[in-house]
């Protein structure tokens, strides 16, 4: 499994968009977005990820295999989040 | 049948065994055990450990059905009965059935069956042998320290806020177990995708590895929850925080949704392996190509991907959003599709086949008849209506009982008897091998069928007392639990005799397909000579010239 | 088929799936990393959807200039380590060496920093059961912003629960980073055998992703102002 070798300059293009997201990310708390904080840190915070994951660590040139290791991690998460929130969320919907 | 006919050429040829020099006596002293990284001797220091801990669950679970023989409760006051079943229970569970496939019959089989000379982290193995007993020690010492009486779910506010015994440790050495478990999943995955021989396709694996490779799955996506929820019980004991107390604004059911996560994935790591296993038995036994390869092999995917859909069932009663639990209704009747597809090829696997009913077919059969009643009764339990009326009942107990003794210890007894040659050179006794499986399936049905009937007709769980009404079935159960362990202890004497005076075995003692047939018994400590390249598929009974190679 | 590799474990055939199992398993092993702080971000959700009011009057007390410096100081330890991994790969020793190096310091940067932070949140009253969070003047300003002491204390046990873990597991990384120092030293790090760097580079990337989520969730859950980013301690 050789992959190829990321040059320097790929590292610090990508370093520099994760800075600039949090720049992004912090002035953005500065101003009033109501109920739209978390979702748009969250969004924020996914594209970050997204670059450290697939350049830092390689995954955008990794196999099909390291591929599935990283999406199931996520995708049992997502299991764990979705279906427990089902619960919460909906528990004073139907009221008796 | 096929047989190693070539081999990898190595570069560095292995160095040259001498006749009758195996695993077992390569090597000898404490130190040459306690540091050792072949995975077979791994696997047998786990037999030793797992075996003591099956005991003293089952210890625990002599003193609560004598103690139910009675309707007063007149062995135990109620404080001690509790702590007797969480004592079962958190015995049983995480330091015997989770574990035993495959960290013993999984370690030595594994690397063995995919022509590996290891797994792929030999040091790792051994690691997750030491912080099992690490964790067990913890749990040990909290029982002897005056036990714990939450129940083995350990459900908050109970273990969190209310319990005045040792929750803590318990939970500390149910935590650090389970980065073992991980550990040994970790290790299982990585080798089946990285250590195949040449040849062996996924499509040529043997059905027990498909098993072991989707309990791996669960191991590793399950258990970190279950150190998640323990940690914070131990958390909020210590801090009072309110993550789960009511009245800090907190709630218990997050503690049930994350307990149960893991808990209910856990269950199918431990039957699933047990299902691999009755693969391999009914196969070699009926001396039959396995009817429906792929529909059983990815079955065992597709129990381990629902069983994390459906954990909730387990909280019908616990004050749910109605909405959740229909959702978690339906997704728990789906995940009992695959387990019946299971069933239907082995029955159909059996049909014409040429049956010789040997231990292991014994117990084999023993699981698929008590594994189908048990996972019936668990589609009772998947609906709602049902449920409410007997969730923490005797009807619970028994379901479980079927699934988890029923199940998964008869298929890991059939499992020992028939890989006993293969591991240690020796045969068993035939006669008292058929004896036990008798006794044991007898002493079963005695000990559980009328808990079904007990928890139906209304007879609460984890109480040390009963309604005099219930006392003709609870002796009758109780009087199967003394068969039972009759049952148990045979195989502890006869297997441990057979070290020392069973018949020497061959090879093949049974004239069974797979890799692990292909060396001598006890095998060398590197398993082949040279990694073997498989060209036929698995489970090939069926004579040389009529078996295809498959593509 | 190579021929034998002085690497090369007994039990692997050759140096090719001995690489391949290494770095699967470090994948694998951090698939259920996320599952292990998912526990927690579970419960967090929970409650946030529960209390979202009050955990946000809580966050805003947060020190979010240290968070955010921290975030730039992760962010850099992980250039850092990847720089490592090319100069691993293209056999630039000294870059290895002052690569990891780098990367050990800024990690132990940001322990300090969360140190500090840690110390910060204790005397601003945001440590439970201690005499400032009893303090009169504390207390009455959750009164005054109607949330309850309950509440701010089920915030701040998954803040200190979460960045406790991250920062546990950061020590490790900084462990991690130590062990490959002294190998590089040793002259046991190549292009031949660079996978112990590769693999220790996919924890540390992972632990920064943690933290890359842990700056909104915890720190950034409602409007701030530019006043909160002037005071470090």
């Amino acid at each position: 499994m050789s992959e190829r070798v990321t040059q320097p300059p790929t590292y610090y293009a990508v370093f520099a968009g994760l800075i600039a997201l949090t720049v992004l990310t912090v002035g953005l708390s500065l101003v009033d977005l109501g109920e739209w904080h978390t979702v748009v840190g969250l969004g924020i915070a996914i594209a970050k990820a997204l670059l450290v994951v697939l350049f830092f660590m390689h995954l955008l040139h990794s196999d099909t295999m390291t591929w599935i290791a990283a999406g199931t991690g996520l995708f049992w998460l997502g299991i764990m989040l979705v279906l427990t929130l089902s619960d919460y969320l909906t528990r004073w919907v139907l009221s008796y | 049948m096929s047989t190693i006919t070539q081999y990898v050429p190595q570069a560095v040829p292995p160095p040259p065994s001498e006749p009758g020099e195996n695993y077992l006596n390569a090597a000898f002293g404490l130190r040459s055990w306690l540091l050792t990284t072949d995975h077979k001797r791994i696997a047998i220091l786990y037999l030793v450990t797992v075996t003591l801990m099956f005991f003293l669950g089952g210890a625990a679970a002599t003193l609560i059905r004598l103690n139910l023989m009675t309707p007063y409760g007149e062995l135990v006051n109620a404080d001690t009965y509790n702590k007797l079943f969480t004592m079962h229970g958190v015995l049983m569970v995480w330091f015997f059935l989770v574990p035993v496939i495959p960290v013993v019959l999984g370690n030595f089989f594994l690397p063995m069956m995919i022509g590996a000379r290891d797994l792929a982290f030999p040091r790792l193995n051994l690691a997750s042998w030491y912080i099992f007993i690490f964790g067990a020690a913890f749990t040990l010492w909290a029982i002897t320290v005056g036990g714990v009486d939450t129940g083995w779910t350990f459900y908050t506010p109970f273990s969190s806020k209310s319990s005045h015994t040792n929750v803590i440790p318990t939970l500390t050495g149910i935590v650090i177990s389970g980065f073992s478990s991980i550990a040994t999943g970790l290790n299982f995955v990585v080798t089946v995708h990285r250590m195949r021989a040449p040849g062996l396709t996924w499509g040529r694996l043997p059905l027990f590895i498909w098993s072991l490779y989707a309990t791996s799955i669960i191991l590793l996506l399950a258990t970190p929850v279950l150190a998640m929820a323990l940690s914070l019980v131990i958390i909020e004991r210590v801090f009072q925080i309110g993550i789960f107390d009511p009245s800090l604004g907190g709630d218990p059911l997050l503690f049930q949704h994350l307990f149960w996560f893991y808990s209910h994935p856990a269950v199918y790591i431990m039957v699933l392996p047990g299902m691999g296993i009755v693969s391999e038995l009914i196969t070699c036994f009926a001396r039959k190509h396995i009817f429906g390869y792929t529909f059983v092999a990815w079955a065992s995917i597709g129990i381990a991907v629902l069983s994390f859909l459906v954990w909730a069932h387990h909280m019908f009663v616990a004050g749910q959003a109605v909405y959740s639990a229909m959702i978690f209704s339906i997704l728990s009747y789906a995940v009992a599709v695959p387990s019946a597809i299971k069933v239907f090829n082995w029955t159909a696997t059996l049909y014409r086949g040429s049956v010789s009913y040997r231990a292991p077919l014994l117990f084999a059969l023993g699981f698929i008849g008590l594994f189908t009643m048990g996972g019936m009764t668990g589609l009772f339990l998947a609906a709602l209506g049902m449920d409410m009326h007997v969730h923490d009942t005797y009807f619970i107990i028994a379901h479980f009982h079927f699934i988890m003794v029923g199940g998964t210890v008869m298929a890991y007894m059939g499992g020992l008897h028939y890989w006993w040659p293969k591991m240690t050179g020796r045969m068993y006794p035939e006669g008292w091998s058929k004896l036990a499986a008798l006794i044991i399936f007898v002493g079963f049905i005695l000990t559980f069928l009328p808990q079904f009937v007990l928890g139906y007709l209304g007879m609460p769980r984890r109480y040390h007392t009963y309604p005099p009404e219930f006392q003709v079935l609870n002796v009758m159960s109780s009087a199967g639990a003394s068969i039972l362990a009759v049952g148990y202890l045979l195989p502890l004497v006869y297997l441990i005799w057979s070290l020392g005076y069973g018949e020497p075995a061959g090879p093949n003692p049974w004239g069974a397909t797979g890799l692990e047939w292909q060396t001598p018994s006890p095998p060398p400590t590197d398993n082949f000579v040279a990694t073997p390249i498989v060209t036929y598929g698995p489970y090939e009974y069926s004579p040389l010239e009529e078996t295809e190679l498959v593509g | 088929m190579s021929a034998e590799h002085p690497l090369l474990a007994h039990h692997f055939d050759d140096i090719e799936q001995q690489r391949g199992a290494e770095t699967l398993g470090m994948w694998v092993f951090l698939a259920t990393e996320v599952l292990i702080f998912g526990g927690l971000f579970t419960g967090y959700f929970v409650y946030r959807s529960w209390y979202p009011r009050d955990f946000e009057a809580v966050s805003a007390r947060l020190n979010v200039l240290i968070g955010a410096v921290n975030t730039v100081v992760l962010l850099t330890s992980s250039l850092t380590m990847a720089l490592s991994v090319y100069a691993v790969r293209t056999g630039r020793q000294r870059m290895l060496l002052h690569g990891l190096t780098l990367t050990a310091v800024l990690g132990t940067a940001f322990l300090v920093l969360k140190a500090v932070e840690y110390y910060a949140d204790y005397r601003d009253g945001l440590v439970p059961n201690t005499a400032p969070f009893d303090a009169p003047e504390h207390q009455r300003e959750w009164a005054e912003a109607q949330v309850s002491p309950q509440k701010v204390i089920l915030f701040l046990m998954f803040y200190y629960v979460m960045t406790g873990l991250h920062a546990v597991h950061l020590t490790v990384g900084i462990g991690l980073m130590a062990w490959l120092i002294v190998r590089a030293r040793g002259g046991t790090l190549s292009p031949e055998r660079y996978v112990p760097v590769e693999v220790c580079g996919l924890y540390w990337h992972f632990v920064d992703v943690v933290w890359i989520f842990l700056l909104p969730l915890l720190y950034l859950t409602g409007t701030h102002h530019p006043a909160d980013f002037t005071h470090f301690l």
